[in-house]
């Protein structure tokens, strides 16, 4: 449910001891909901998170759009078309989740339009061959399901409960593009060497999804102390690595990293530097297609807009008529 | 510059199968109640999850306080003898 009225004014006084209780209740694992007292740094910090991660399944859809009139198959573009629709849901339960938090959804849409508000940087990367299509739904969805399942017991209640609806669409996600890719990769020579490129291209910035290394990260102090994360981004990288290269192997794919190997001590695979100078350039947006996605993403709110009126004065209408009937 | 005039804030609840009753899925915007239906529709049921829809404007909910969780309902939890298993029946005693 959203959180319709404004939290009450607390006192300095009582705010300390309200902190004190309400780090208790997560401390205990009790979910924080939308009308429970919170601290306003806390309101803040689930806001952005939240609708970085709308933004983030939003733009996704834009890579993905790319190919919808040019996918090989039927089957393929149904299952394309499928997979596009669940990210505008994803985006669409993160949004009302952020709302309960007292935002708007204009406030967050105004905030990625003027480019104030970030997205996951994996968007800003171009889809050039079919075998994007696949390697996103095999890497970056697979990256995403490591993420979000770490989430699904984040200490903000709805947001928590977005994480368990939208794990359980995304597999059909990972497994349609880990089908395409095993479909190139043992197809002719030009198809195997087209899921090749396609791997080249998006294992580095899948790695990065991850975000840098926790000491370089300045939130996860917080974010650990209020449980909105579990576990650390290395850790969470370090899965992905671990379950993704038998997967590669499988497909008599080359992860593009030579430093790549097995760690018969640690039981994991120890791999290269990550460049996190491409991914700051990135993040602060000099990716490849950052002003082309923002540029979608505009135009299309600015090209719906008579559509929202319409349907808003259309309601009115209706209203009016059905009074005075 | 866009308006700051958005469609209403509905909640949605969905009724899984025949026989049960209606959950709350979440909460979308529509301009109307129709809409808001046919969105409900396409966000929380890709999957055939539910067989009836209902939205609530979601101004129109009153909810409880979370401050009087403790006077709401702790009255009920010294109450054990509104549970069966606090009477004791004799063993030989079968069928209730
Ligand atoms: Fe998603
Ligand atoms: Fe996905």
């Amino acid at each position: 449910m959203a959180g319709v009225e404004k939290p009450e004014l607390v006192t300095a006084a009582d705010e300390a001891a309200l902190e004190v209780a309400f780090q208790a209740r997560v401390d205990a694992e009790t979910r924080i909901e939308p009308r429970d007292w919170m601290p306003e740094k806390y309101r803040k910090f689930m806001v952005r998170q939240i609708s970085q991660h709308a933004h983030s399944e939003y733009v996704g859809m834009l890579p993905e759009g790319n190919w919808i009139t040019r996918a090989p198959t039927l089957r393929r573009k149904a299952a394309l078309l499928a997979k596009i629709q669940d990210e505008a849901g994803h985006a669409a339960y993160l949004y009302s989740a952020a709302e309960t938090l007292g935002t708007s959804r204009d406030q967050m849409l105004e905030d990625l339009h003027s480019g104030k508000a970030k997205y996951s940087s994996i968007f800003n990367y171009p889809t050039l061959t079919w075998a994007d299509i696949g390697t996103i739904g095999w890497l970056v969805d697979g990256a995403a399901i490591v993420n979000q399942v770490a989430l699904c017991r984040t200490s903000y209640g709805p947001y928590a409960r977005a994480m368990v609806r939208i794990c359980k669409e995304e597999s059909f996600h990972q497994r349609q593009g880990f089908e395409i890719i095993t479909t190139l990769a043992h197809g002719a020579p030009e198809q195997k060497a087209m899921a090749q490129d396609a791997l080249n291209r998006w294992w580095w910035p899948a790695l990065m999804m991850f975000g840098p290394h926790d000491a370089d990260s300045p939130n996860s102090e917080i974010a650990f102390k209020w449980k909105v994360k579990r576990q650390s981004n290395d850790d969470l990288r370090q899965r992905f690595v671990d379950m993704t290269v038998p997967q590669a192997d499988y497909l008599g794919l080359t992860v593009p990293d030579p430093d790549l190997k097995w760690n018969g001590e640690t039981g994991q695979y120890d791999f290269g530097a990550i460049d996190w100078e491409e991914f700051w350039r990135v993040v602060k947006g000099d990716g490849l297609c950052n002003r082309d996605r923002l540029d979608a993403r505009r135009s299309a709110h600015e090209d719906g807009a008579w559509v929202r009126e319409a349907a808003l004065a259309h309601a009115a209408k209706k209203r009016a008529t059905k009074s005075a009937a | 510059m866009t308006t700051r005039k958005e469609w209403p804030l509905w909640e949605v609840f969905i009724r899984s199968r025949d026989g049960l009753h209606h959950k709350h899925a979440g909460s979308l915007h529509a301009p109307d109640a129709e809409l808001a239906i046919q969105n409900a529709r396409d966000l929380y049921t890709r999957r055939s999850e539910g067989v009836s829809i209902w939205v609530v404007p979601s101004a129109q909910i009153t909810a409880s306080e979370p401050a009087d969780k403790d006077s709401l309902f702790d009255p009920a939890a010294s109450k054990v003898y509104r549970h069966p298993t606090f009477y004791t029946i004799p063993e030989e005693v079968t069928n209730i």
